[in-house]
């Protein structure tokens, strides 16, 4: 091989002097090392209508439903995780929450961030508690669990809602409190299925009660839910 | 095969070669030094990395020059060139994916709190009965668990008890959200105090660690959350008072306990356990009378002379929570005053 030239010569300066001019047949092959794009045109989604591929979420969307609905120990929910479903619920629990306190017109916006802040944060705490716990599930895996858990509290907030429409008497209050004690115990009960395999065995009651305490907290919140009048 | 020109290396482990770093010299690399990263950061491996590729690029360019001999144009990215271009940007993306994630394990690593997390149920509720008993050994210092599960979820629990004592009381917060408020009280409390304690500590020459500062004062408020739970539920300002002495003293005497084994000298353990225990006893009562409210009408009419210091408006709350309260509320005070009466 040439030796190059000497120390005093700068970097890239021997760049700009290479010239080829493009009439010159040069022989050999050049295999580019990217991936070839023709194998990955059936998985690929890009060309496919919108309404296929919203179809196709929506009813992943929904067979996560089922299975929280109806939990037992399958692992689909874990396996293909979304956040859509969480942030759906998310949603519609904070804006169902929105303007029953003392002074609506002070208390209406924080309403909506406080919910929001809650889910999110407490889902991330906990996530992060089964982590350190030495939890075998990933990060996102355990947020959409704990996301797809909060939709019974959501029905139960639709049933309070609906309640609350034939007025706030003490009869009114007990079926509530009914509703949102079965809902909540469900949510915990639902997202305990799913999360504690990923646990050593001695220490599921450590990862248990923050869950306890965070579904206890919405619970919380829906109960003592009243519509400014 | 080293290239011997201009090196002048006295380091054991060969040094950074002239020929690698100014990027001239031969063209045969010298692979030890190249593999030894002692001393040289990633990033000046990923920058090693690519003026290696572009030395290499422009040697052969220059060779396959030389032997045309002709002078054309340079295609630059494109033509049998355009090859560079996606190597170089290959290697670029290489070094910089190698650095994001040695950043990544490097700060975002939650296995840095892993060992403080490592507890059994059993040991956790041993400690929370524990941090109810004062223990009168103070010659030897006492053992305190390193451990941040416990308190960590005892700080939460207190936060839901808040949220609880303020929703029920219809606070409103103006500039803020109850949420807010809550975890901003419990956690400013559980990390503010330990620190300044700690701090107090150092001056005043005790044996306790940060951690075990923490383990200490977030076990320390299982007393308040008992405390709080109760008097939130139970308007009754006599048994607060008796729960604030009993309860809360017997957490604050714990943990003074504890403090005053591990330092030496009377002022020293007097100025700290003066302040932990004045601090720990003053919360409880500021949570007590500043997130919740005092039914009145029930209150004014059976207390009497006992009258509390700080009265609220009623203000419209959900009627039948209220009603639910003043059920339980009208019955203790009956039983208080039919002992009062006895």
């Amino acid at each position: 091989m040439a030796e190059v030239a000497e120390s005093s010569k700068p970097m890239f300066a021997g760049l700009s002097d290479v010239s080829i001019s493009g009439d010159i047949p040069v022989e050999g092959e050049i295999n580019v090392p990217v991936g070839t794009p023709s194998q990955d045109n059936e998985y690929s989604t890009l060309d496919e209508p919108v309404k296929d591929t919203i179809l196709r979420d929506l009813k992943a969307v929904g067979k996560k439903f089922v299975h929280v609905m109806y939990p037992k120990k399958s692992s689909a929910l874990l396996r293909d995780w979304d956040l859509w479903g969480p942030l759906l619920l998310c949603v519609t629990l904070a804006l169902m929450l929105q303007g029953g306190s003392v002074d609506s017109k002070d208390d209406g916006g924080p309403q909506f961030a406080e919910v929001f802040v809650i889910i999110w944060f407490g889902s991330v705490i906990i996530t992060l508690n089964s982590k350190l716990l030495g939890g075998t599930i990933s990060f996102f895996q355990s947020l959409c669990v704990l996301g797809y858990c909060i939709m019974p509290l959501t029905v139960a907030m639709v049933v309070c809602r609906l309640v609350l429409l034939g007025g706030s008497g003490t009869v009114s209050f007990i079926v509530r409190l009914i509703v949102v004690t079965a809902s909540f115990s469900w949510s915990t009960f639902a997202s305990t299925a799913f999360l504690a395999d990923s646990q050593p065995p001695n220490r599921k009651a450590l990862v248990v009660y923050p869950v306890f305490l965070f579904y206890f907290v919405i619970g919380w919140m829906i109960l003592t839910f009243s519509p400014s009048a | 095969m080293a290239s011997s020109d201009g090196n002048k290396n006295t380091e054991p482990w060969g040094g950074f070669d002239d020929n690698i770093i100014q990027g001239t010299g031969s063209a045969v690399i010298d692979m030890e030094n190249m593999d030894d990263t002692s001393g040289s950061s990633f990033e000046d491996m990923g920058e090693m990395h690519q003026r290696m590729k572009e030395e290499e690029v422009a040697e052969e360019a220059e060779a396959t020059e030389e032997e045309t001999g002709e002078d054309g144009e340079f295609l630059g990215m494109k033509g049998i060139n355009g090859q560079l271009g996606r190597q170089v940007a290959d290697e670029v993306w290489q070094a910089g994916k190698r650095q994001a994630s040695k950043a990544f394990n490097l700060y975002a690593n939650i296995d840095i709190l892993r060992p403080y997390f490592d507890v059994e149920p059993m040991q956790v509720r041993n400690r929370l009965i524990e941090s109810m008993i004062p223990i009168r050994m103070i010659h030897f210092p006492q053992k305190i668990a390193g451990e941040l599960y416990g308190p960590m979820m005892l700080v939460f629990t207190l936060v839901a008890i808040l949220l609880h004592g303020m929703k029920t009381s219809g606070t409103v917060i103006r500039e803020g959200t109850l949420m807010g408020t809550a975890i901003g009280t419990c956690f400013g409390y559980w990390l503010g105090v330990s620190s300044f304690i700690y701090f107090l500590a150092y001056l005043c020459n005790a044996q306790i660690t940060m951690l075990q500062m923490l383990s200490l004062l977030g076990y320390g408020l299982f007393g308040h959350c008992v405390v709080l739970f109760v008097t939130y539920n139970v308007h009754f300002h006599s048994l607060f008072y008796i729960l604030w002495l009993v309860v809360g003293g017997l957490s604050t005497l714990r943990m003074v306990a504890a403090l005053i084994s591990r330092t030496v000298g009377q002022t020293p353990r007097l100025i700290l356990c003066g302040t932990l225990g004045a601090l720990h006893m003053l919360f409880l009562f500021y949570l007590h009378f500043a997130y919740h409210k005092i039914v009145e009408g029930i209150l004014d009419t059976l207390e009497g002379p006992n009258m509390p210091p700080i009265q609220r408006v009623a203000r419209d709350l959900p009627v039948v929570a209220t009603s639910a309260m003043n059920a339980v509320n009208t019955t203790v005070k009956i039983l208080g005053v039919i002992l009062q009466s006895q």
